[in-house]
């Protein structure tokens, strides 16, 4: 079998003395769309967050040769593995166009950088049409698209995207899904982390389902779609 | 000639006259426009930390304060050391960025209120510092300061002395303005580059949201310290150069009022860009000096005598214009160009 994209083995989160990760391994492979469901303050976020080496995690992070675990997170984006974070984090202040500017920061290839610009405006013309608005005032659909075309513009091979559909209006997730399946057939490895189970379940081929910081279940999403448990706790069932 | 260059000319020119002009009013008005310029200096520098990293620094005045000890230490009598200022200047920028960067390392993770109580407890640790370091080893020679340092000098030139050139008299505070003129035509050109620069870019990306910041590739750790130390080292310049012009520095002249002087120019000249940081400078710079001159005859004018203690008056105008500043210009007198622009749509929004 050929070595997983990313693979964490063991991986803990402590904040303080509560432990909100306790011990999970899973892996993703090249070309995956796979997601992470569970209830609030399962720890999905925490483990995205440790992957990015955005809060100190223990165990092993395994992504490609590299152990991210002894990497800081600013050098990741330079490996090919980009974040958007909860609650988007875009550059209210800035504009639209000094956003993606921003994804592309570690990149010195200009030439480059303006081609991916341009793809990215094709593919999310909303921003393409908003590109000298300050982000601050965009709505919360168009800053999430901000901050998927951002981290694309670091020409990601891995994305991690957490809780993509966050306070957004159902017809908005929607459309933000679209474009993840569309960034998933470029190509592009996906982990998404999601509390919307089953629009993640739809989109994704494999789900990972997180309670109190264990892994409960792992499968293909039809299964998972099909399991009595997943039904009842996270589909409403 | 298109009319920019035209302007600019005609701006440099202006300010070549200024100090003959102002030597006409009174030479207590060059110094006053010399303090200004170093308060742009200030002004500038701490731009860097709280218009463009958007860290809260309260304890700025601490750098400054290094920088003019710096000065004083290595070019008066007290150890009998007199070195020229191309050694001292940099001297002093290198301490105070250092100072900087001590000052940063432990506030890494701290932002907003938190960091604005650090820095003004570092602030006035450097304060109580000049004023103790007198025993077991006389340093700073404690709360009665160092007196007799040496002024700025060229060559033979001596910056105190009146010279005439060309049938013109030039007092010292006149030729201390041009030499401030100078560095400050350099400090702008650094802190215009900055603004525009990778590192500027980097700045504003850690104001706005670290942790996208982290995932664009930035590493905020050095990008923060950076600012600090960037930010400070304009302090320590300006510090020499003050301690130069005044040739005495006591602890009492870097006191936390000083500080916050130097950030309401930055607040009120709007955060982030060069040009509105230097105009709110002046203009609180010039502002309460005008007051000093204007409160007390205009009162007597008005009438025939003082009615309200001239300097308590002063201040209650002074902090009056502040508030009405602030209350109508939010963002400040010329903000940051996105800023404006967020303000603008914003209201478009609410409409």
């Amino acid at each position: 079998m050929a070595r997983a994209l990313i693979e964490a083995l063991n991986l803990e989160v402590h904040y303080g003395g509560i432990t909100a990760v306790k011990g999970i391994s899973f892996a993703v492979e090249e070309g995956e769309l796979v997601c992470l469901i569970g209830a609030n303050g399962a720890g999905k976020t925490s483990t995205l967050k440790a992957l990015a080496r955005m809060i100190p995690s223990s165990g092993e992070i395994h992504y490609r040769d590299d152990r991210l675990d002894r990497l800081p997170s600013h050098a990741l984006i330079g490996k090919g593995l980009a974040l958007v974070p909860e609650g988007r984090g875009i550059f209210t202040r800035l504009t639209v166009a000094e956003n993606l500017a921003m994804g592309a920061y570690h990149r010195n290839d200009k030439g480059e950088i303006g081609a991916d610009l341009e793809r990215i405006y094709a593919m999310l013309p909303r921003l393409a049409e908003r590109r000298d608005q300050v982000a601050g005032t965009l709505s919360g659909g168009e800053q999430q698209m901000l901050a998927i075309g951002r981290a694309l513009m670091g020409r990601p091979q891995l994305l991690l995207l957490d809780e993509p559909s966050m306070g957004l209006a159902p017809l908005m997730v929607d459309k933000i899904f679209e474009v993840i399946r569309t960034v998933a057939a470029q190509g592009v490895t996906i982990l998404l982390v999601e509390q919307n189970a089953r629009l993640a379940l739809q989109t994704c081929t494999r789900g990972y389902v997180m309670e109190s910081g264990r892994i409960t279940l792992a499968d293909t999403s039809a299964h998972l779609l099909a399991d009595p448990r997943v039904r009842a706790a996270y589909l409403g069932e | 000639m298109n009319r920019k260059t035209i302007g600019f000319i005609l701006v440099a020119l202006a300010l070549l006259a200024l100090p003959l002009v102002l030597t006409q009013v009174g030479t207590a008005w060059v110094r006053i426009a010399n303090l200004a310029i170093l308060f742009v200096f200030l002004s500038l520098g701490l731009n860097i930390v709280v218009g463009m990293a958007g860290l809260l620094d309260l304890g700025y005045i601490a750098f400054y304060a290094v920088g003019a000890y710096v000065w004083a230490l290595l070019a008066s009598p007290h150890f009998g050391l007199h070195l020229p200022f191309w050694v001292i200047l940099p001297v002093g920028a290198l301490c105070a960025c250092v100072a900087g960067a001590v000052l940063g390392a432990p506030t890494l993770r701290l932002r907003g209120d938190y960091l604005a109580i650090v820095t003004l407890g570092f602030g006035e640790i450097v304060r109580i510092f000049m004023n103790n370091l007198s025993a077991p080893f006389n340093i700073t020679n404690g709360p009665k300061g160092i007196t007799r340092i040496d002024g700025f000098s060229v060559g033979g030139l001596d910056f105190r002395a009146t010279d005439t050139f060309l049938g013109i008299d030039f007092t010292g505070p006149a030729k201390y303005y041009y030499v401030l003129l100078l560095l400050l035509l350099g400090v702008i050109i650094v802190n215009l580059r900055l603004q525009k620069s990778r590192i500027g870019r980097a700045w504003v990306a850690i104001r706005e949201d670290e942790v996208a910041a982290k995932a664009a590739g930035i590493n905020t750790r050095n990008v923060k310290l950076l600012a600090f130390a960037m930010g400070a080292s304009f302090g320590g310049i300006a510090g020499g150069m003050f301690a130069a012009m005044q040739g005495f520095v006591s602890p009492e002249s870097f006191i936390l009022h000083e500080s916050i002087m130097v950030l309401a120019m930055v607040v009120l000249g709007g955060m982030g860009n060069v040009w509105g940081v230097i105009a709110g400078a002046l203009l609180l710079s010039f502002v309460p000096e005008f007051l000093r001159y204007t409160v007390e005859p205009v009162q007597k004018a008005l009438f025939g005598h003082l009615l309200v203690e001239p300097e308590v008056l002063r201040m209650l105008i002074f902090g009056a214009a502040l508030v009405l500043t602030m209350r109508f210009r939010p963002a400040g007198l010329w903000p940051e160009a996105r800023h404006q622009k967020e303000m603008g749509e914003m209201k478009e929004a609410d409409a």
